[in-house]
Parts: structure tokens; sequence; C-alpha cells
């Protein structure tokens, strides 16, 4: 067990005028450790993942990353430069809509060497055979590495936009609903994978779902949000085997058999 | 002897906020130990409390009040109290569970699942696997079988999967929930032997077993959860 957070978030609230996006939230993020964030539409989940991820500026409160060196940095008082810097190299987002985090009229051999050339990378061939290495790993044949994402299915994609996260051997990934929109059989394989990826790197990650299941499977720790607050947090078997809060015992008893 | 667990003064209650804020009182004042080498077994009728036991101990239910202690690295933790992290860091070194049922995940062979609370505590897939082989082996897991993920194995399939995963690790304490109810004559004999195998090695063991042959077998003493139920002042 290592000694010192990778991620600490104090007292971050975001208010859009009067209204609650997300209010006073803290925690600590610690290496190789995946938090789930659930909760319903509209209950401040991805507006926390935003103001997490320098995405969006929250209205108060501080977010301190380790950086590579040990030392802390709080995000909101670097330049917007380092920041980017951080974004395309240490950090990984997953969006929901592939096409958000991918460039689509782009190959996809060039969609994972991309990052990889921002963080110097200047050898085609390195970056061809890297590029080449991540998509066997999330199971895109080599044989597609010059096709372009438009004229990939969603499953295809999404696993693309992974692969392009996580070249760069990036420490923290945030994904927001990363198997929405997908059919069933494709979010199993994809889970899988996640799943696998995270365990082999030692990654850190924050989830947002609201697929309890999804949550189950990936994350050790979960955070219960309802109207920009969050009402339960605790470790993941504990909160969905024996929830304390109505809110919660709505979610998890809402959840149907198969 | 040395004793790596102590439950004292637990008690828990649910309270089913849907239903009116209904409190169910589940157990009162739960305390008991488990030595080394020692394999106490929570008896009484079903619904009294059992698993709901070993579910506080392994962090998966909360606990009212009380104190659940583990000598977990040379220190005593306190699950009732611990933070996520230290609860899991206490599974991932300390403390196993077999489970009633296996949670599958999807496409992830019986093998790798056996083997990966292993890898989880650093051991090299290799060697975690041909440790795993040996289990299954020993539980007469068919070897075609094993390159297989266990969503379609049947309900014995996937308990000797089940024991296998907890029983891979050298955990000093390990809860069984009912190992042995989906088994035949001849896998349960094999895991009452593998229980007599971690007494040896001194590991501490919680367990409900139904079944009054390999209860018999394996017990050193029967614990009487009827005695931690609330419901035991009614009935008198």
């Amino acid at each position: 067990m290592t000694d010192t957070p990778l991620l600490k978030v104090s007292g971050v609230s975001k208010f859009y005028g009067s209204r609650i996006g997300c209010k006073d939230v803290s925690f600590e993020l610690w290496p190789g450790e995946v938090l789930a964030i659930v909760g319903e539409s509209g209950s401040g989940k991805t507006t926390l993942l935003n103001c997490l991820s320098t995405r969006l500026m929250p209205t108060t409160g501080s977010v301190e990353y380790r950086m590579r060196d040990g030392n802390f940095r709080d995000l909101y008082h670097m330049s917007e430069a380092e920041r980017r810097f951080l974004m395309r190299t240490d950090w990984g987002f997953v969006h929901q809509n592939p096409a958000d985090g991918l460039r689509m009229t782009v190959s996809a051999g060039a969609n994972v060497g991309e990052r990889l050339m921002a963080v110097g990378d200047r050898h085609y061939g390195k970056i061809r055979e890297t590029a080449s290495d991540w998509l066997t790993r999330v199971e895109i044949g080599t044989d597609r590495i010059d096709d372009q994402p438009r004229a990939f299915s969603g499953g295809m994609r999404q696993r693309l936009q992974i692969a392009r996260n996580l070249v760069t051997g990036p420490r923290l990934v945030f994904m927001d609903e990363p198997t929405g929109g997908l059919d069933v059989s494709v979010q199993a394989r994809l889970l899988d994978l996640v799943r696998g990826l995270v365990n082999d790197l030692g990654l850190s990650a924050i989830v947002v779902t609201h697929d309890l299941a999804v949550a189950r499977l990936l994350s050790h720790r979960m955070m219960v949000m309802k109207d920009g607050h969050v009402i339960e947090h605790g470790l993941t078997d504990r909160v969905l085997d024996d929830p304390r809060e109505p809110y919660t015992q709505l979610l998890v008893s809402s959840i149907l058999q198969v | 002897m040395a004793t790596p667990l102590v439950v004292s003064e637990v008690f828990k209650s649910f309270t089913m906020h849907l239903r009116d804020g209904i409190k169910l009182p589940v157990v009162n004042d739960v305390s008991f130990s488990v030595a080394s080498g020692e394999c106490v077994v929570l008896g009484g009728p079903s619904g009294i409390g059992k698993s709901s036991i070993l579910k506080m101990l392994y962090g998966n239910y909360a606990v009212d009040a009380g104190q659940i202690l583990v000598d977990h690295k040379d220190r005593l933790v306190d699950i009732a109290r611990a933070d996520p992290r230290t609860v899991l860091d206490v599974r991932r070194h300390t403390l196993g569970y077999v489970s009633q049922f296996l949670r599958t995940v999807p496409r992830v062979s019986a093998l790798d699942v056996v083997a990966e609370p292993l890898v989880a505590r650093g051991i090299a897939a290799a060697e975690a696997r041909d440790k795993a082989a040996e289990l299954l082996a020993q539980l007469n897991l068919p070897q075609e079988l094993w390159a297989l993920p266990p969503a379609t194995f049947s309900g014995g399939e996937q308990q000797r999967v089940n024991i296998a995963r907890g029983f891979i690790t050298s955990h000093r304490i390990l809860l069984l929930d009912e190992p042995t109810a989906s088994l035949d004559a001849t896998n349960r004999r094999v895991v009452v032997d593998m229980i007599a195998d971690k007494k040896r090695e001194g590991v501490a063991l919680l367990g409900i077993f139904h079944d009054e042959e390999v209860r018999e077998a394996v017990a050193d003493r029967v614990l009487d959860v009827s005695q931690f139920s609330p419901r035991k002042a009614v009935a008198a």
C-alpha cells in the first residue's frame, strides 16, 4: 500500500447560476484504485467528473494531483499549457461518445500515434509498431490500422478510444459512461477489456456510470450522487450489498434481475 | 496460540427506507474469536444471521456497533471502522472468503478466475496459473473446462471454481459460506481434506456448513448464532 494519494479533492462545488451542479465534494484517490460515481441523470456526476479533469472550472474548492516528480500541484493553479500537457500524457479521458474523443477522419493508427507524438516520439516506424500493438490489445485487427474510425462499429470505436488514451501509459483515466450506448454483448467485451487493462497497468480510474453492474465489476469504491451531493460513499461491495441511504436503496432495489 | 480474528459486541440491523423506515434487527451483541489452526462453525437455523455475520466480517455489510479486529500485517485492523482501501488490503493479504455463489465475469476463464487472487498479490501469472491448475485438478474439475468462462458451468462446477479461488492464497483467515452445498460426496471429501490442510497450516477458519457430515469432520467447535438473535427475546 503506498501512502500518498494520487488525487486530492477538497470542497469542490460547481454552481450554474443559482443551480447546484455539484456541492462540496471531497475525497482522495489512491494509486491503482478505481472509483465509480453513480447516480441518475442530472445528479451531477458528469459535472463532477469535468471539474476533476480540468474540463470545467469549479466555482470553489481545490483539486491537487501528484505529478510524476512526487509534488502535488493544484490543477487550477497551473497554466493552460501545463494542463493540456497533463491531459495528453499522464491522463486519459474516455468519452461516452467515441466521436468526442477520436479524430474521425484520420486513420486508427494515427489516432493512437498522435498521443505518442505528444510525448515526443518521432520515429514513424516505432509509432506505427506501438499503435499496431495497442490495436491488438483492444482486439482490433491490425489490418484495420489505416482505416478511419468512421468505418468502425460503435464497439470498435470505443475500444479505439481506449487504446488512444492508454498508449502513453497514463496514471489516471477518467471515463464518462464508457459502456453507454453499446449493446450488451459489446458492453461485456469492453468491460472485460477495461478491467484487464486497469489491473495489468495498475491504473487509477474515475468512472461515471448509471449502471450499477458496471460499477460492481470495475470499481473498488463507489460514490452515490443525488441533486449534486455525494449522499453515500464506501467500498463498492458494501454500498451495493448494504445500502444505507434511502436513495441508494431505491437505486439498488431497482436493478432488474435477469 | 495466536488469535487473528476477534469479534466483539457487534450489533447489526437493516433500516428499510423504502418500507417506511422499518428496522429489521439482524444480530445483537455478537462476540467470539477464532484462533489459528481452528475451524469454528456458525450453527443455527436459516435466517438467524449466519451469512450476515460473514458478510460483516468481509466488509460487505456495515456494522451498527462493535468491533471486528483482524490481525493484518502485524497490526490490528477494525473492519467495522476501516476505510475501503484498508478493507481491500486486508482482503488481498489476510482475509479470504468463499461465497455461496460465484460472481462470474464475462470472458474470463475459470483458470484465470482462480489465479486472480495470487496475481493481485504480485505473483507472476504463469506461476499463479500453475497453482490454479493444481487446485482445479484436486477438485476434479474436468480439464476441458479450465479455459472456459464459468458462467455456463453447473452449480457444483461453479462452486468448485469458487473454492479453488478462495483456497489458492495463504490468507491467515478464511471465511466459508456453505462451500460444499452443491457438491457430490467425492468432492465434499476433497474440500474436507483441503480444510484440514488449512488448519495444519495455522489458518483460522470460520464457516457455515449445513451438511452434518462435513460439519462433524471439520468443526473444532460450533457457535450457536441463535444466542445473538434479537428474535430470541421475543420467542422466550
